[in-house]
C-alpha cells in the first residue's frame, strides 16, 4: 500500500519504464515534502497547543525577511517542478512524439462496443481485398515496434493498454496513432478509459504479445495464400 | 457622516425584507443577503442528500456488482451512468458553488466589509430565484423518459449530442437547460459580489483591510466570471446540435469534438479554483482565531491568490494530453500545470506559519480548518502526478484521478466549508453548537474520509478505470476487489459519520445556547453586531473600521485581540 509502484501492472513495454522512472520522481520527491509538511504541521500543533499563562507571539508575517520562511520552500518547490518536468519531456517524446519507424500498422477504431481491429495483410495497405479485421483482439509479435492508427466510429473512446504505459483517445473525424513495442509474450486487457456509453465499461480487448514464430504462424494461419516470400507481410 | 445614516433606499429595503412578515414575505420575496445566503445553504444541503445518495448506490454497484442495492434495485449499466454524470453535477454546481459561493459569500461579504446588504439586493433575490429553477429543472431531469443525462458530468458529445449514444433524451436537455440558469444565477451573484465589496466598504475598510475571506470570494467569483462565458457559448452549441440538428460538434461538417473540450476544461479547470477558493478564505480567518495570532503574510497570501488566478486560465489543456489535439501542446501545459503547486504550497505555507508559536485551541472549527490543511497537502501532491505529462498518459481517466480530486475537492469543500459552517453558525443562527458533537463528528469524518478515497489511487493504478459500472469483466482487478468492498463500507461510514453533525444542527436550532454576539473572540467586523445580526446589519450608524482583520496579541495590548472597530485611541 505504501510503495505505490508496486501497484502498477507489469510493463511490458520499450518505453514503459521512463513513465515509470518519472512516476518514482514525483513519488520520492512527493513523500518527501509530504513528511517534512505534515511533520512541521504536527509539531506546531503540539508545541504551540494553548496553555495557561503563555501568550501567543506576533508576528505578521509581512516584511520580505519573515516572509522568506514561506518563499524559500516555494523557490524550492518551483526548482523541483522544473525538474519534475525536465526528466518528463523526453518520456512523453517517446511515447508521443516521433514515432519509430515499424514494419507492421495496426488499424484500431473505436466502437460502441468493442475496439475493430484491422490489419493490412501481406500489401501493406488499408483497405485492400487481404485485410482482416478482428474484434478486440490484437496480436502482434514480440520484440518489434508496431504503429497503431486510431479512428473512431461513434463517439470518443480511449484505447488503453495499462501493461504497455499507452492511452490515446480517439475523436470520430480524426486519425490519431501511436506506437509501442512489447517486450513479454503473454495475454493482456485493452478497457476503454473514456466514458462512450451504457457498454463502455464491459468494453475490454485483448492484446496477444506473441514470440516470433507463434507470430510467423498466426500470420500464416490469417493469410494462407500469402506465404511465398513477401517482404512486406506483416511480422 | 451623513452616509454613515441609513439612506431612504435603505429604509425602503427595510421595510421589504424586516422580521415578522410571514413565510412568503421572508423565505421568496427577501432581499436581505442573509435570508438569501440561508436558501443557498438549503438548496446546498437538500443537493448534498441527493448526491451522497447517489454516491452510496454507486459503490454498492462497485463493490457487489449485479446484487441488489437496497431502495434502489440492480443497478444497470444504462443507470449507472446516470449516477455518475448526476453525482457529479450535483456536488460541483449544486453542492459546492451554492454553499461555498452563495450561502457564505451572501453572509459575510456584506457583514465582514460594513455593509447593509449587497450593492443589488433585488438583483440578489432574481439570482436565487433562477437558481431555484435551476435546481427544479436538474430534479425534473431524473423523471423524464429515458432517464436523466448520462454522458458524464464532462458532457463531451458526441456522446452528449445524440439521443442513440446515451439513450437520454430530455435528461440530457435539461441537464444543459440547467446548467445555463445555473450559471445564470451565479453571474449575477459574481457581479453583485465584486461590486459590493468595491463600492460599499465602510468607512475605514480600505482593500488591505478587507478580511481574506472576502478577498477569496471576490477571487472566486472573478474566476467565475472570466471563465464561464465560453462555456456557456459552448453549451448553446452543444444544446442546439441536440435540439435544431446544428452539426458545431459533428465531424465532417466542418465539426470538431475537440472544440467542446477545450471550450469545457477552459471553464472546467478554473471551476476547480471557484470551488476551492471560497474555503481557503475561511481556513484563513479561522487559523488566527484559535491560534491567536495575525495570519502570517497577508499581502503575500493575496499575491498567491492572484497568482492562482492568473495561472488557473493556463491549465486547462492538461485535461486534454491523450484527447487527440497535438502532443507538442503537452509540455506547456505540463510545465504551467505543475507550477500552479507553487502559489498553492506558498499559502498552505502562510497558514502553517500562522500557527508557530502560536496558542492554538481545538474548537471544532480549528479541527476542520486542520483537516483541510492536513488533506489538501496530500491531494496537491497527487496533483502533480496528473500534471506530468507522461505519467498522466497512465493515469488519465483512471480511479487514481478519482481518489485525487475527492482529496482536493472533498477536502476544500468539505472540510473548509464545517470550519466556515462551525465558525459562523453562532453569527448565523443565534445558537451555539455543542463542542463534543462537533468533535466527533470531524474525527469520524476524517477517518472514514481517508478510508474511502485513499485506495482508490492504488487501484487507479492497477488499472480500474473511471466510470466502470462493473470491474467484473477486468482479470487484472480480480485480486484488488476487495478495495471496492473496503471503499463502499467506509464510504457508509462517511455518511453515517454525518448523524452528529445534524444532530447537533437540529438540536442547536431546537435548544441551543443563545450565542453572545463574539463567541470566539474574533476581530473582524461581523462579530461586532448581535448574532444574528439585525437587518441592514448596523443600526443606526454604519460602523468605522480602524485596523486591520488580524490583530491577535498585539504586544502591550492588555486583550490579546483588537476588534477593527475599536478606536486606536482607546486602544491602550
Amino acid at each position: 500500500m505504501v510503495n505505490w509502484m508496486r501497484w502498477f501492472p507489469e510493463n511490458v513495454s520499450t518505453y514503459g519504464g521512463d513513465v515509470d522512472s518519472v512516476f518514482a520522481l514525483i513519488y520520492w520527491v512527493g513523500l518527501v515534502w509530504f513528511v517534512i509538511t505534515l511533520g512541521t504541521f504536527g509539531v506546531f500543533l503540539v508545541l504551540y497547543r494553548r496553555r495557561q499563562g503563555r501568550r501567543a507571539f506576533y508576528i505578521t508575517g509581512e516584511p520580505l525577511r519573515q516572509a522568506a520562511w514561506i518563499l524559500i520552500p516555494c523557490a524550492v518547490i518551483l526548482a523541483l517542478d522544473l525538474w519534475i518536468d525536465w526528466r518528463g519531456a523526453p518520456a512523453w517524446a517517446k511515447v508521443k512524439g516521433q514515432f519509430p519507424p515499424a514494419e507492421l500498422t495496426i488499424q484500431v477504431t473505436g466502437r460502441q462496443f468493442f475496439w475493430e481491429v484491422v490489419y493490412p495483410g501481406p500489401d501493406g495497405k488499408f483497405g485492400t481485398g487481404d485485410d482482416r479485421q478482428f474484434n478486440n483482439e490484437i496480436h502482434v509479435p514480440v520484440g518489434r515496434p508496431v504503429r497503431l492508427v486510431l479512428k473512431s466510429g461513434d463517439v470518443v473512446h480511449s484505447f488503453f493498454a495499462p501493461n504497455l504505459r499507452f492511452k490515446q483517445d480517439m475523436v470520430p473525424g480524426r486519425l490519431t496513432g501511436g506506437w509501442f513495442e512489447a517486450t513479454k509474450p503473454g495475454r493482456y486487457e485493452l478497457p476503454c478509459a473514456e466514458l462512450c456509453g451504457i457498454g463502455h465499461s464491459m468494453m475490454n480487448g485483448s492484446l496477444y504479445v506473441h514470440p516470433p514464430e507463434e507470430y510467423e504462424a498466426w500470420v500464416k494461419q490469417q493469410w494462407p495464400a500469402a506465404t511465398t516470400a513477401d517482404s512486406r507481410r506483416p511480422r | 457622516m451623513k452616509d454613515l445614516l441609513p439612506t431612504e433606499a435603505d429604509t425602503r429595503h427595510l421595510e421589504t425584507h424586516d422580521a415578522g412578515l410571514g413565510f412568503w414575505r421572508t423565505w421568496v420575496f427577501s432581499t436581505d443577503h442573509k435570508t438569501i445566503a440561508k436558501q443557498y445553504l438549503a438548496w446546498g444541503l437538500f443537493w448534498t442528500v441527493i448526491g451522497g445518495f447517489l454516491s452510496g448506490v454507486m459503490r454498492w454497484q462497485l463493490a457487489w456488482p449485479g446484487s441488489d442495492v437496497p431502495g434502489w434495485g440492480v443497478v444497470g449499466p444504462a443507470a449507472y451512468n446516470v449516477l455518475v454524470t448526476m453525482h457529479g453535477t450535483i456536488m460541483v454546481f449544486f453542492v459546492a458553488m451554492p454553499i461555498g459561493l452563495g450561502a457564505f459569500g451572501n453572509f459575510l461579504i456584506p457583514l465582514m466589509i460594513g455593509a447593509r446588504d449587497m450593492a443589488f439586493p433585488r438583483l440578489n433575490m432574481l439570482s436565487i430565484w433562477v437558481f431555484g429553477l435551476a435546481s427544479l429543472v436538474l430534479l425534473v431531469s431524473f423523471f423524464v423518459p429515458g432517464g436523466a443525462a448520462s454522458a458524464g458530468w464532462t458532457g463531451y458529445p458526441p456522446l452528449s449530442g445524440k439521443v442513440e449514444y446515451t439513450g437520454s433524451n430530455w435528461g440530457l436537455t435539461l441537464w444543459l437547460l440547467a446548467h445555463a440558469l445555473e450559471f445564470a444565477a451565479f453571474l449575477m451573484g459574481g457581479v453583485n459580489f465584486l461590486t459590493t465589496a468595491l463600492t460599499l466598504r465602510a468607512p475605514g475598510m480600505t482593500l488591505m483591510r478587507m478580511p481574506l475571506a472576502v478577498w477569496h470570494q471576490l477571487a472566486a467569483a472573478l474566476i467565475f466570471l472570466l471563465s464561464v462565458g465560453p462555456l456557456i457559448a459552448g453549451a448553446v452549441m452543444l444544446l442546439l446540435d441536440r435540439l435544431i440538428g446544428t452539426r458545431f460538434y459533428v465531424p465532417g461538417s466542418g465539426g470538431d469534438p475537440l472544440l467542446w473540450q477545450h471550450l469545457f476544461w477552459f471553464f472546467g479547470h478554473p471551476e476547480v479554483y471557484v470551488l476551492l477558493l471560497p474555503p481557503v478564505g475561511f481556513v484563513c480567518e479561522v487559523l488566527p482565531v484559535f491560534s491567536r495570532k495575525p495570519i502570517f503574510g497577508y499581502r503575500w497570501i493575496l499575491w498567491a491568490t492572484g497568482g492562482v488566478v492568473g495561472l488557473s486560465f493556463m491549465v486547462w489543456a492538461h485535461h486534454m494530453f491523450v484527447s487527440g489535439m497535438d502532443p507538442r501542446l503537452a509540455m506547456p501545459f505540463s510545465i504551467s500545470t505543475i507550477l500552479i503547486s507553487v502559489p498553492v504550497a506558498w499559502v498552505l505555507f502562510a497558514m502553517i506559519a500562522t500557527l508557530w508559536r502560536g496558542s492554538i485551541s481545538f474548537e471544532t472549527p480549528m479541527l476542520f480548518a486542520l483537516g483541510f490543511i492536513a488533506m489538501f497537502v496530500f491531494g496537491g501532491l497527487t496533483g502533480i502526478f496528473n500534471g506530468s505529462a507522461p505519467v498522466d498518459i497512465y493515469l488519465r481517466g483512471t480511479y487514481f484521478v478519482v481518489a485525487h480530486f475527492h482529496y482536493t475537492l472533498f477536502s476544500s469543500t468539505v472540510f473548509g466549508a464545517f470550519a466556515g459552517f462551525y465558525y459562523w453558525f453562532p453569527k448565523m443562527f443565534g445558537r451555539m453548537l455543542s463542542g463534543p458533537l462537533g468533535r466527533l463528528h470531524f474525527w469520524l469524518t476524517v477517518v472514514f474520509f481517508n478510508l474511502t478515497f485513499f485506495l482508490m489511487h492504488n487501484i487507479g493504478l492497477a488499472g480500474m478505470t473511471r466510470r466502470t459500472a462493473d470491474p467484473r469483466p477486468f482479470e487484472m482487478l480480480k485480486p484488488h476487489q476487495w478495495i471496492n468492498e473496503w471503499a463502499t463500507v467506509a464510504s457508509f461510514l462517511l455518511l453515517a459519520a454525518q448523524i452528529p453533525f445534524v444532530v447537533n444542527v437540529v438540536r442547536s436550532l431546537v435548544a441551543g445556547a443563545p450565542a453572545p454576539a463574539n463567541p470566539w473572540q474574533a476581530s473582524t467586523l461581523e462579530w461586532s453586531v448581535a448574532s444574528p445580526p439585525p437587518h441592514l446589519n448596523w443600526g443606526e450608524a454604519l460602523p468605522v473600521v480602524e485596523r486591520g482583520p488580524y490583530e491577535y496579541s498585539v504586544p502591550g495590548e492588555s486583550q490579546d485581540w483588537l476588534p477593527q472597530r475599536r478606536p486606536l485611541a482607546t486602544g491602550a
